[in-house]
């Protein structure tokens, strides 16, 4: 008898406590955005395309729908650790080798362009300005550096130049100061 | 109980938080006259020597300036002019390693002085009968930045639109070592209350709070028998305490209020101004008289003779210690500013600017280095002496783990980077370093993130542009089409000329269609190959032409003109390799005519004739080739009829001839078939 | 000539952890000396003891953990745990007592938390507590003061007795326990739990003659000692004021409490703050920067919280004296009491108030 009381008592309570918690997960469900979004806001936005998807937002969702996490090169670790926190997994390597150590802008030398537009074509972000058979050149601010522009140019004349370093950017790095003899 | 203004009034003063006592130092050169310092063989001039941007510049090299002549002008309100600060030549233009902690190079203008130190106009202004934006313009125009230490422009604090109450004149000087205001402040007292005066009339506070720290009394008598004629200036000696000179800390102490986070002194009505700032304001309005000099402070124990030094804005710190007596030593620190919040040296040619007010030479034993970083032993001495208010040993493990989120949360954002954590760390953690770093990153990050957000926008925009077009020429397509079939029925005759060109319209999209994607690499690569080719030309031709340069620069044109010439005719060459190479001859076509036609664009006569040249052999070869005789016909005559337009004579009889000699070939070949 | 390159400040106060520790060190002497003679010198061959274990465990770990040895085993914070475990033992207990506690305290209270900095608990107290649990005999035979003490002991037979639990003379340590009058002796905390268990009332027991003084024979001036070194690094700013004043209120005003209310059961609280290691605790191992609170409030509240947990533990505890739990206890609340009291910045608005 008191085996079966207390089946019941705890048959009836799992129901009750599951009915709670089922209704609080509708009730106070945390509005938040969807993960794609949240995965997006993750990501550089250079829209190169290194991750083999065409641009940033396919890659978001290919992530949600779970693709590997370690695909952004101009990420580097720092968005690899943000995605591994986000998505809850073991932050990986990168998967390309070389990660482009420092921010680089495309630039275009001036008088070699022959001004076929082919550049402008592959600007995911619209960064280079020109028109057909006229000198084409790149807005440094907006470029993202993604290196597409690069192999369509029929004949080399783009070039990826590190962001020169200014003392608005410095980091404090004191060991890189050339210390200079003098006399 | 009193107002805030009544106990101002009647002398109260407030306390910060923490602060540190380092020793002071200042007896060697407070005490000693300003010593007038020689004109140095160069004066190096950085262009932006303020927060803001640099201005435009308005001379050249080579340039004979006067002294106090302006150098750079402002095109907008953020941008302060540097000035002559005697007459000489400018004889360069150049980067030169910058008084920055990093040391980067910047652009400086070279002045050579002449000696005769010869004055441009002047006109001094009479505040009387002026109104505020002449002597703002004023002040802008004659360069004046604070001289605290920051360089904010003077005329955007001077000319602050919000209501005033307190007028601050920071006299405070509380880093050990430096006396040059104090030094300043025994020389010229009454100008520098000139000065105030002017600030006055622009600001129109309630009243001015001058602060001292109370080890300089003879300043201190100075100053008050100056303001003595001003019921409204108050001198406050404030207590020896490192950093009471900090802009928020001597707002405390003067009036007790708290400039909220991220808000500027402005919000709360006060306005601060260094006491170097405002003998500069009254040497500018009153006697025109730019700032192309300051007063800086040359100390440490490596120096004979220690001492305040009038010196010109661009004299190289080499010559500052020179003329003091320095005795270098084995790895010798030079310090630009105080030992707290100083930066080292790493060239003696840093030139003094606006804002330097003392160059430390000490010796190894005055300030030892810092030993080796130990570990944190959590006794927060360093949340005791931070006038902030901080938690460093927080802030060190989270600037340590890269966590940004809490180093914000942690208000990294409010440390004035005073240094006194370091100071009193007896593990000796350089804790502002890992600070600098940690802001650094946290900046860094938010031009990224912001400019991400960009990108996508613009990544976003243009992927809607392209959809929105890629509709457009569909509808467009379908309606020319609909049109097309109209007019045909309506017409129901057939023109054979029409036919002609759609039958090669289609044949040409037909190849077009043929082309797979590795030939279009294959192209891509071959052009490549071109370009490289063209630059190592282009490198060969330009190191012949060396000597020739070197010696004329008029020769540039000529040398040019050869390295197009033969660009064209390796791109000719390569094109010709194409065509044989391929099928196709209708991209072929279409490629020559695009290229050839821009070179031409670009390049004098002689590339013309050569291409002309060489894109009729070319054709030749093609023609000999190509079964489709209509379509090179076609072009052919088309072409050279163009060149002949832009060309002269030669050229023209050069694209007859091979027009003539394609025909022949044309015909050739038609007879043979 | 070369210029060389640093971050600012180029000054510094030319004070450092070593010059901490060892001003700590200093200040523990006094109160030594006087331990040494009124309980005998076992507690300068405990010292001993402890020291060289102290600085062989620390560089083994130092080496196994690969950090560089010198500077951190000459940073003196492992030679103040062990200064800080040695006198806290009884002086005569046998000689693997202090070996084991000492290295615990520096393997896996310190060394193992990621060395100087980084433990959560106070290793002294926490290897005192090991102690205390596992060897519970040993760590209870403190000797009569000396006053009382029926054989007076030479330091060679302090070392004697440490080694082998016999002095020279032959005598056990449970024969040196017994005071003048025969009866086995044990600190008067220890006394008057026992007594106090036992019915009788404080009035009787403090006819014992353990209790000369106010706190008991000798621990009075070993307790004034200490409160004379803690006063010292208060007043050169090694340790803050907040945290022995906070212990020492918090004691007081409960054990006051707890007098008033009923003076037969309670003892006084003169007797609570000079009895025991009231005062070493306070000045010497509350205060131990890396396990203690940080900001200022907590200070306060992280040592109103050791003297009320001494004062329950003392009074309805098991345990005679309670400090090393107290502490123990009070380390584990320091991440919270720190998140807690953190301080406004300069230009923020209070927490919690309205904008």
């Amino acid at each position: 008898m008191t085996l079966i009381t207390a089946l019941l008592a705890l048959g009836v309570l799992a129901l009750l406590f599951g009915a709670l918690l089922g209704y609080s997960a509708i009730r106070f469900k945390v509005e938040s955005d969807p993960l794609v979004e949240q995965i997006d806001d993750i990501l550089p936005q250079t829209q190169c395309g290194q991750c083999g998807y065409p641009g940033c937002r396919p890659y978001a969702e290919a992530i949600a729908n779970g693709d590997d996490i370690n695909k952004c090169p101009p990420g580097g670790e720092a968005t690899i650790k943000k995605l591994a926190e986000l998505m809850g997994v073991e932050a990986k390597p990168l998967n390309a080798a070389q990660e482009p150590a420092v921010k680089r802008v495309a630039f275009i030398r001036e008088d070699e362009c022959i001004g076929c537009t082919k550049c402008i074509q592959a600007c995911p972000v619209d960064a280079i300005l020109g028109a057909s058979k006229l000198m084409h050149t790149v807005i440094a601010e907006e470029c993202t550096g993604c290196d597409l522009c690069v192999e369509p140019c029929p004949v080399d004349c783009i070039d990826m130049i590190p962001i020169p370093v200014t003392p608005e950017r410095w980091k404090w790095d004191l060991q890189a100061i050339p210390v200079k003899l003098v006399e | 109980m009193p107002s805030l203004f009544q106990q101002i009034q009647a002398g109260a003063l407030w306390d910060f938080h923490g602060g540190v006592h380092p020793p002071v130092r200042k007896t060697q050169t407070s005490s000693k006259p300003i010593a007038n310092l020689p004109l140095p063989d160069r004066l190096y001039l950085p262009v932006r020597q303020h927060i803001g941007v640099a201005g435009q510049l308005s001379i050249t090299t080579g340039e004979r300036v006067l002294k106090g002549q302006a150098l750079t002008f402002a095109d907008n309100s953020m941008v302060v002019p540097v000035h002559a600060p005697t007459s000489g030549t400018i004889i360069a233009i150049t980067e030169h390693t910058s008084p920055h902690p990093s040391a980067l190079p910047e652009t400086v203008i070279v002045l050579e002085p002449d000696g005769a130190d010869e004055w441009r106009p002047r006109q001094p202004l009479n505040i009387v009968s002026c109104d505020n934006q002449t002597i703002l313009e004023r002040i802008q125009d004659n360069g004046i930045a604070g001289m605290g230490g920051a360089g904010f422009p003077t005329h955007l604090k001077a000319g602050m639109s919000q209501p005033v109450d307190y007028l601050i004149i920071n006299a405070v000087e509380c880093e050990p070592y430096i006396s040059a205001d104090d030094a300043l402040m025994q020389e010229a007292p009454t100008t520098i209350v000139k000065g105030i005066d002017i600030l006055c009339k622009l600001l129109n506070p309630k009243a001015v709070l001058i602060g001292i720290e109370d080890d300089k009394p003879i300043a201190i008598a100075a100053l008050k028998a100056a303001c003595s004629q001003r019921e409204h200036y108050y001198v406050r000696e404030v207590p020896v305490k490192y950093p009471s000179g900090g802009e928020k800390q001597l707002i405390q102490l003067l009036t007790n209020k708290e400039v909220p986070a991220g808000r500027r002194p402005a919000d709360i009505g006060i306005v601060m101004q260094n006491v170097g700032t405002a003998f500069a304001v009254a040497q500018a309005v009153l006697d025109d008289h730019p700032l192309i000099s300051r007063i800086v402070t040359v100390t440490g124990e490596t120096l004979v003779h220690p001492q305040n030094v009038h010196a010109l804005i661009g004299t190289p710190v080499a010559a500052l210690l020179d003329f003091c007596g320095f005795q270098a030593e084995q790895r010798q620190k030079v310090i630009m500013g105080g030992p707290m919040m100083g930066f080292t040296l790493p060239d003696l040619s840093v030139p003094v600017v606006k804002t330097t007010n003392c160059i430390l030479a000490p010796t190894a034993t005055e300030l030892p280095d810092a030993g080796p970083e130990l570990d944190c032993i959590r006794c927060s001495s360093c949340a005791d002496a931070c006038p902030a208010t901080l938690l460093p040993q927080q802030l060190l493990w989270y600037s340590k783990a890269k966590d940004h989120d809490k180093l914000q949360e942690y208000n990294l954002a409010d440390c004035i980077e005073c240094g006194a954590c370091a100071y009193v760390c007896p593990s000796e953690i350089p804790l502002v370093q890992y600070y600098r770093i940690a802001k650094a990153d946290i900046r860094e990050q938010q031009r990224e993130a912001l400019k991400a957000e960009q990108a996508k926008a613009r990544f976003e925009a243009r992927n809607a542009r392209l959809e929105a077009e890629k509709q457009a020429r569909l509808a467009r397509n379908q309606q020319l089409a609909a049109a097309r079939e109209q007019a045909q029925q309506q017409s129901g005759a057939t023109n054979a000329v029409a036919d002609a060109l759609t039958r090669i319209k289609t044949k040409q999209a037909e190849h077009a269609a043929e082309k797979t994607r590795e030939q279009i690499l294959a192209e891509r690569e071959q052009k490549k190959q071109q370009a490289r080719d063209y630059q190592a030309q282009k490198a060969a031709s330009a190191k012949q032409d060396e000597p020739t340069q070197g010696a004329l620069s008029a020769d540039d044109s000529s040398a040019t003109k050869n390295a197009a010439v033969a660009a064209a005719i390796a791109r000719a060459k390569a094109k010709k390799e194409q065509a044989a190479l391929t099928a196709d001859t209708a991209t072929t076509n279409a490629s020559d005519t695009e290229q050839p036609g821009n070179s031409e664009a670009i390049d004098p006569r002689q590339a013309a004739v050569a291409a002309a040249i060489a894109r009729a052999k070319a054709k030749k070869e093609q023609a000999a080739l190509t079964t489709d005789t209509a379509t090179t016909n076609a072009s052919d005559t088309e072409q050279p009829g163009n060149n002949e337009a832009i060309d002269p004579r030669q050229a023209a009889v050069a694209a007859a001839i091979a027009r003539a000699k394609a025909r022949k070939a044309t015909a050739k070949l038609e007879g043979e078939e | 000539m070369s210029f060389k390159i640093a971050s600012s400040p180029h000054h510094h106060n030319q004070r450092s952890t070593a010059g901490l520790m060892k001003l700590v060190t200093l200040a523990c002497i006094p109160g030594i000396a006087l331990q040494a003679v009124f309980f005998g010198y076992g507690v300068l061959v405990q010292l001993v003891l402890a020291i060289c274990t102290a600085w062989l465990a620390e560089a083994v770990m130092l080496w196994l953990r690969g950090k560089s040895i010198l500077p951190r085993l000459t940073d003196h914070s492992a030679l103040v745990t062990a200064v800080l475990l040695a006198i806290s033992i009884p002086p005569y207990a046998p000689w693997w007592l202090v070996v084991i506690g000492t290295a615990f305290a520096i393997i896996f209270v310190k060394q193992l938390y990621g060395g100087l900095g980084n433990n959560l608990f106070n290793p002294a107290m926490a290897a005192y507590v090991l102690l205390l649990i596992s060897f519970p005999v040993q760590m209870t035979q403190w000797l009569p003061p000396l006053p009382l003490q029926a054989v007076t002991l030479s330091p060679l037979d302090a070392v004697c007795a440490v080694f082998t639990q016999y002095s020279c003379s032959g005598f056990s340590i449970t024969q040196l326990q017994q005071g003048i009058d025969g009866s086995t002796l044990a600190t008067p905390l220890d006394t008057l739990r026992t007594d106090l268990a036992q019915g009788l009332t404080l009035t009787e027991s403090y006819s014992k003659p353990v209790y000369q003084s106010i706190a008991g024979a000798g621990w009075l001036w070993v307790n004034l000692a200490y409160l004379a070194g803690g006063l010292f690094l208060v007043q050169q700013k090694i340790i803050s004021w907040r945290i022995p004043t906070a212990v020492i209120v918090s004691l007081f005003l409960l054990s006051a409490l707890g007098w008033l209310a009923a003076a037969d059961a309670n003892p006084s609280p003169l007797f609570h703050l000079f009895s025991g290691a009231t005062m070493l605790a306070a000045f010497f191992i509350a205060t131990d920067p890396v396990s203690a609170s940080t900001t200022d409030k907590g200070r306060l509240y992280y040592g109103a919280l050791i003297g009320a947990l001494v004062f329950v533990i003392r009074t309805f505890g098991g345990y005679p004296d309670a400090f090393a739990f107290a502490v123990l206890l009070a380390n584990m609340c320091v991440p919270l009491i720190d998140y807690y009291t953190r301080p406004r910045t300069y230009g923020h608005k209070a927490k919690g108030s309205t904008k």
